[in-house]
């Protein structure tokens, strides 16, 4: 069947058929090519949606001090909890284990000052740590250190917006500015994927802060990083015993709501894993029918080129060819064809995705691509269906008789 | 090297069978050019159609070679008629898209002859009908008369032991026609049986033997003197 003979008789019918080749040629491709597209906007969708809800580290707690609900150990309720260092210190010692990094956070609003431009801007005091756990780039210099907490220095890192703002073009490392009444130098201005307003900070050692504030140990909210290696499971069990911990510490009755919050960023995950599926849901979805119109299409092409040559079937038939010749020499004719066009279509589809890389930002699709897995078996399932949308056809003009083939006009 | 015995055919047409055959008893010689002659509607199409196997009939033998012709699906069909038989259409049928070589060859491609082997023996049969200077031409770019013989030697090229022709000058003028004639007198002068539907009367005269058909039988068989095609031309 696959002999030199019958691949010459092929490229004869196809090289001396151009319409005919090129229309169920371009079906294929065309079709493959769609669904390479859309399937890449699909996972550029995808991309967007990560980019958005998955700015901040994924394996930290945020405990929010609140007002005690319940009366407790002879405490009334309605009392207002803080935290301080102490807390930072009790909380490292006793979850060593799960424990990969803390940081307090005090936020406060400042009117920050370079010569004569000012303007107001959120400060966060805070530990080394933060910056994994809001994910801050350092576009120059560097983040508040261990040593900066240490020695309550005063450092300011300031936001590339705040530079842009207040700096107006001045190189702003090095520089001095005024934060409130007390003067910082800027060791370092970062950049977040989290958008403008996550750029409009200043960061200063926790310490530093407390020290202003007239030495006091408060620490606001805290931040606890817990190691990625723990999962899920670890991760939720992490959370009880470290709520029941630091109400134990407080005072708080077990069953206070709202004296301590704590927001697991890891439960937050999940939900957005789901919405994320639910997304690849929706890809797979478009793709699938992408892969099914372009069956149908290949099916109508080849029921056309079945057609198209009834006659010169019948003749085949009249001078020799027996029934399984004549099929398989269209099928081998139709998988040829949906071949070569199936991979054209494949690789000006991963081509023209490639080319597009970011253009799309605007319409949320970002970095725009699809795995070659996909896309082989797309190509592959497009090829076997082609054969056998090919195959009744011509399993039907293989049985026809040849006096009947020869009278069709 | 033909013998049919009792041949009914009939179509159904709606809910009527229409008969067309009606019990056809032949017996051909090799070597014998035989006329099939009748009006449309007489079943020589049919009978045609049976004997080059491209059409199956209800009752009554067929041998062909010592070889009975029965239980015949496609596969099988279509072997015989590599194996025995060349087809000589009235509208040529050749394949569009082949030069007049391939189209030649073809038959000996489904015989599994090798490529070179095959193109030789086509052109072969090429400059035995005449037209070897036509051989990378496509049927389009010929006559009417170079397509019939194109038609000729396509069937010759797979040594057939019979010829059947149906209507072999119907599309065709008369002097072309007595052309075509003539070069199918010299094919059944080289010893091969040929079979020519045809309903006139002059390319009848020019086979040895002519047999008439109306309704379905045989209503006249007699060897006739020879009219060479070479006279009128």
């Amino acid at each position: 069947m696959f002999s030199k003979d019958s691949w010459q008789e092929i490229f004869e019918t196809i090289s001396k058929n151009k319409l005919r080749t090129f229309l169920s040629g371009f079906t294929v491709a065309l079709g493959i090519f769609i669904f390479v597209i859309l399937f890449g906007f699909g996972n550029g969708l995808k991309n967007s949606f990560q980019e958005f809800f998955m700015d901040d580290a994924t394996n930290i707690f945020r405990l929010f001090p609140g007002r005690t609900t319940v009366p407790h150990n002879g405490f009334k309720s309605g009392r207002d909890i803080e935290f301080d260092n102490d807390d930072l210190a009790a909380i490292q010692k006793n979850f060593a284990f799960q424990l990969q990094y803390i940081t307090p956070r005090i936020q406060r609003n400042y009117t920050v000052k370079y010569k004569n431009k000012s303007n107001n801007y959120g400060l966060r005091a805070v530990a080394p740590g933060h910056q994994q756990a809001e994910k801050t780039i350092m576009m120059k210099g560097r983040f508040i250190n261990n040593q900066d907490v240490l020695n309550k220095t005063k450092y300011a890192v300031i936001g590339r917006l705040v530079e842009q703002d207040i700096f107006k073009g001045e190189d702003a490392l090095g520089k001095f500015i005024d934060i409130g009444k007390r003067s910082f130098k800027v060791v370092g201005v970062f950049q977040d994927d989290g958008g403008d307003n996550e750029e409009r900070f200043v960061y200063v050692p926790y310490t530093t802060n407390q020290l202003i504030e007239k030495n006091t140990d408060k620490v606001g909210q805290i931040i606890v990083a817990f190691k990625p290696i723990i999962g899920y499971q670890g991760a939720m069990e992490f959370e009880t015993e470290l709520m029941a911990f630091m109400k134990k510490r407080h005072d708080i009755s077990s069953k206070d709501e709202g004296a301590i919050y704590l927001r697991n960023v890891a439960e937050d995950l999940k939900q957005n894993q789901e919405f994320g599926s639910l997304l690849q849901m929706v890809v797979t979805f478009v793709g699938i029918g992408t892969l099914i119109a372009g069956i149908i299409g290949i099916s109508n092409i080849m029921v056309y080129v079945v057609k198209e040559r009834t006659k010169e079937l019948g003749i085949r038939k009249a001078i020799g060819a027996t029934p399984r010749m004549v099929i398989a020499m269209i099928l081998q004719e139709s998988i040829f064809i949906t071949t070569a066009a199936g991979y054209v279509g494949l690789f000006s589809g991963i081509f023209v995705l490639n080319s597009m890389g970011n253009s799309l930002d605007d319409y949320f699709i970002n970095n725009p691509y699809i795995d070659m897995g996909t896309a082989v078996f797309a190509t592959v399932l497009l090829i076997i269906f082609g054969g056998i949308a090919g195959y009744v056809p011509a399993r039907r003009a293989a049985r026809i008789k040849p006096i009947e083939a020869l009278n069709d006009e | 090297m033909i013998a049919i015995k009792d041949l009914h055919k009939s179509y159904k047409i709606g809910k009527n069978f229409l008969h067309v055959l009606k019990g056809i008893n032949l017996d051909v010689e090799e070597g014998e050019l035989v006329a099939i002659m009748g009006s449309s509607g007489s079943g020589k199409s049919t009978l045609l159609n049976i004997l080059g196997m491209l059409d199956v009939a209800d009752k009554g033998s067929y041998t062909l070679d010592a070889v009975p012709i029965k239980d015949l699906d496609e596969t099988k069909a279509a072997k015989y008629r590599n194996k025995f038989l060349g087809f000589i259409f009235q509208s040529f049928n050749l394949i569009n898209y082949k030069s007049a070589l391939e189209n030649v060859a073809l038959p000996l491609y489904y015989q599994k002859v090798g490529r070179k082997e095959r193109n030789e023996k086509a052109m072969q049969y090429l400059e035995k009908v005449g037209l070897a200077d036509w051989a990378e031409h496509l049927p389009s770019e010929l006559s009417g008369g170079q397509k019939q013989r194109i038609a000729i030697a396509r069937a010759l090229a797979a040594e057939p032991k019979v010829l059947l022709a149906d209507e072999p000058t119907g599309a065709l003028d008369s002097t072309t026609s007595y052309e075509v004639m003539q070069l199918i007198q010299d094919i059944n002068d080289e010893g091969k049986t040929i079979l020519v539907v045809t309903h006139e009367d002059d390319i009848a005269a020019m086979c040895k033997r002519v047999v008439r058909l109306k309704d379905g039988v045989i209503i006249e068989d007699e060897k006739v003197n020879q009219v060479r095609a070479s006279d009128y031309v």
